[in-house]
């Protein structure tokens, strides 16, 4: 018996078809398992075994070793500030500690509603941009303490349907590693990245 | 200055990703191209152009290539798992120019007699990925991957993938468990060479964003013409990531041959503020560092760099001024190793603990008179005689990665270290606290607890360890 729904289900098998050997597709699936709870749960990582013929265990020792695969309540929008070296040199460390004092979250929490998720990461690679803070893996570079600050009281306040890089860059980011001039009109719709095979990406004003 | 992997995006600044584009530059024809070539002609191209792969190990990829077993079927993988503290060169390739990855890809899939081709992206790579996804879809309607590219009779399947926010899986055999869908824990070295027992136990070509990108521009110019771009060892351009307190941080494109005073001075800005430059890091966080009176001078070459202990490793440049502390940028990059530690090694995964926690309390004004030697003394039991390149007391190089901040620490700024055992923590605080007299005491330990502490580490406690 399948706890996903049936497009979740259709999405599922086409992650399989992409793959020599079902067991490939565990990661994929994780994320998907997440976007149907909101988090990895026991009962999606169960259905993650079901679909590619290995054991629970199995499974929970895959996303045990993965940061991304979230396996406690997380928020609707997950913060992450990198404090790795490139951003640790230009104030990261301050822009965290303003995150965490606006939203009232410490890294590696999450509030009580269920909306913010804070931690602290390593290198998100846009070390150019530093320092540099992801929401549902969307990137923001050249954040400030300020604009760290107005980051949170906007997601808590305007709560985006859609999280989308070039609105949050143009609204909170300063410099940026390198310069791309085109707007993408899609984002991420919860903690987890918004890719197409998975059916994670949706438009903004959409959902 | 040529110009070969960013030139469509310095010139389509608005469009250099779309398939129109690429295209309209030349696009898909050295594919095309590569076709009407035996895969013992593209092999020994790639040999004879010197390409060097640019993930970090700076191995051959013709060289690389030519070890694949004979074994049938045989995978492309694609290492876009960047994650190198420092690096970010390969988001600016996947993202502004994937076509010309997947036209590299192609190549490099029909010289190895390869069928399905991964491309691995970092999880937090979001965006990045979206674009290379797009561009494979545009392929796939163009007829260029799928059954019969390009009108021959050679398929060719890519299935981009996800990772799970893991650095070590850009080493390439944790980067292929980590694709059979098993934790990402790096496989012994033999037996299981990826050319011969690689994913699904197949022959596997593992190569870099960077290094395949150059393909198409390795088969335009010919090995000849790809040598001629060349300084010394090194052939064609390459592509480093300057980050810190330079004025002008990012991703550059260049020739072979300039030295660091003229890729941190000219090229990067020059150091913000005017400070003065106090060391920098010449190849990502695992490489040894550089200091300015030793090694300003140098080429920016494999040898060069190799010849005076280090690597240009994935081409990141980390720059630090004068206002560093260095204890604490050291802390900051062996917590950065001790967090991506797969565990697997004894020495690496306690080891990198260890120097994490020590130079923690060097850091927080707890230091001890023999912690200078107790980090070598780690350090020796991670790499042994702390040399470089490193003998390996682990399966993979992460663990001895760790180990080149201390060893900048031992050969460069002892005193500084010292000065923090003796003073009771950073020069910084101190000047600070002389110019703030109501910062107490209290508020900076309140402010030194929030600091962020590794989740596996013991925090800010001290190891019970007396020398």
């Amino acid at each position: 018996m399948s706890l996903w729904p049936e497009e979740v289900r259709a999405r599922a098998e086409t992650v399989v078809s992409r793959y020599p050997e079902r067991r490939s597709a565990v990661m994929p699936l994780l994320y998907l398992a997440m976007s149907v709870d909101g988090h990895l749960t026991d009962e999606g990582m169960e259905e993650v075994a079901r679909w590619t013929e290995i054991t629970p265990a199995q499974v929970r020792a895959v996303a045990s070793f993965y940061t991304m695969y979230k396996r406690e309540r997380t928020g609707r929008y997950l913060i992450s500030c990198c404090t790795s070296i490139s951003c640790m040199l230009l104030g990261s460390d301050d822009v965290l500690r303003a995150v965490e004092d606006e939203s009232g979250v410490p890294h590696g929490e999450t509030d009580e509603e269920g909306v913010l998720s804070v931690e602290h990461v390593e290198c998100l690679g846009a070390c150019g941009g530093a320092p540099a803070v992801q929401v549902n893996y969307e990137l923001i570079e050249g954040v400030t303490p300020e604009k760290g600050r107005e980051l949170v009281r906007w997601l808590k306040t305007a709560r985006p349907a859609v999280v989308n890089t070039d609105e949050m860059q143009g609204l909170f980011g300063g410099a940026r590693s390198f310069e791309w001039g085109i707007r993408e009109e899609v984002g991420a719709v919860g903690p987890y990245p918004a890719f197409q095979p998975l059916g994670t990406v949706e438009s903004e004003g959409s959902s | 200055m040529t110009l070969l992997l960013t030139k469509r995006m310095n010139d389509h600044p608005q469009s250099s990703h779309t398939i129109d584009v690429y295209e309209q530059t030349d696009g898909y024809s050295q594919a095309r191209r590569s076709l009407q070539m035996s895969r013992d002609e593209l092999v020994e191209l790639v040999k004879e152009s010197g390409l060097l792969g640019r993930g970090g190990a700076a191995f051959s990829a013709g060289l690389k290539w030519s070890f694949l077993a004979a074994d049938r079927p045989a995978y492309l993988v694609v290492n876009a798992d960047e994650s190198e503290p420092g690096t970010f060169k390969d988001r600016q390739l996947l993202e502004r120019d994937p076509h010309q990855l997947l036209e590299g890809v192609i190549i490099a899939s029909f010289a190895n007699e390869v069928n399905h081709a991964f491309i691995y992206v970092r999880g937090e790579y979001s965006k990045p990925a979206r674009r290379v996804q797009d561009a494979v879809d545009e392929a796939y309607a163009a007829g260029y991957l799928g059954k019969g590219i390009f009108g021959s009779d050679y398929d060719l399947d890519v299935t981009v993938h996800l990772g799970g926010g893991a650095y070590i899986c850009g080493e390439e055999t944790a980067l292929i468990n980590s694709l059979e869908g098993l934790r990402g824990e790096p496989r012994l070295k033999p037996p299981y060479f990826p050319a011969v027992k690689g994913l699904y136990m197949k022959p596997t070509i593992v190569n870099n964003v960077e290094t395949l990108a150059n393909l198409p521009h390795v088969l335009a110019l010919g090995a000849g013409g790809y040598r001629e771009l060349a300084h010394e060892t090194d052939t064609g351009t390459f592509m480093t990531s300057v980050s810190g307190h330079v004025n002008k941080p990012g991703n550059y494109e260049l020739s072979h041959g300039i030295t660091w005073r003229e890729l941190i001075y000219d090229i990067a800005g020059g150091i913000r503020d005017g400070n003065e430059l106090k060391a920098w890091i010449p190849g990502g966080a695992s490489a040894p560092w550089f200091v300015p009176d030793r090694h300003l001078e140098l080429d920016i070459t494999k040898d060069a760099t190799a010849a005076a202990g280090s690597m240009l490793g994935s081409g990141a440049v980390v720059v630090m001024d004068a206002t560093t502390c260095m204890v604490a940028a050291a802390e900051r990059i062996v917590r950065f190793f001790s967090h991506e530690s797969c565990g697997q090694c004894t020495p690496c995964r306690e080891g990198t603990t260890w120097l994490e926690m020590i130079l923690r309390r060097i850091d927080e004004g707890q230091g001890r008179e023999v912690d200078m030697g107790l980090l070598l003394d780690v350090s020796d039991g991670i790499s042994v005689g702390l040399a470089w390149p490193p003998k390996m007391t682990t399966i993979c190089p992460l663990g001895p990665s760790a180990v080149s901040p201390i060893k900048a620490l031992q050969d460069y700024f002892r005193d500084e270290v010292m000065d923090h055992v003796r003073f009771g923590g950073c020069w910084k605080d101190r000047a600070s606290r002389s110019s703030s007299a109501e910062k107490t005491e209290g508020d900076r330990q309140a402010a030194r607890r929030s600091l962020p502490t590794t989740e596996r580490g013991s925090g800010g406690r001290h190891p019970e360890m007396t020398a």
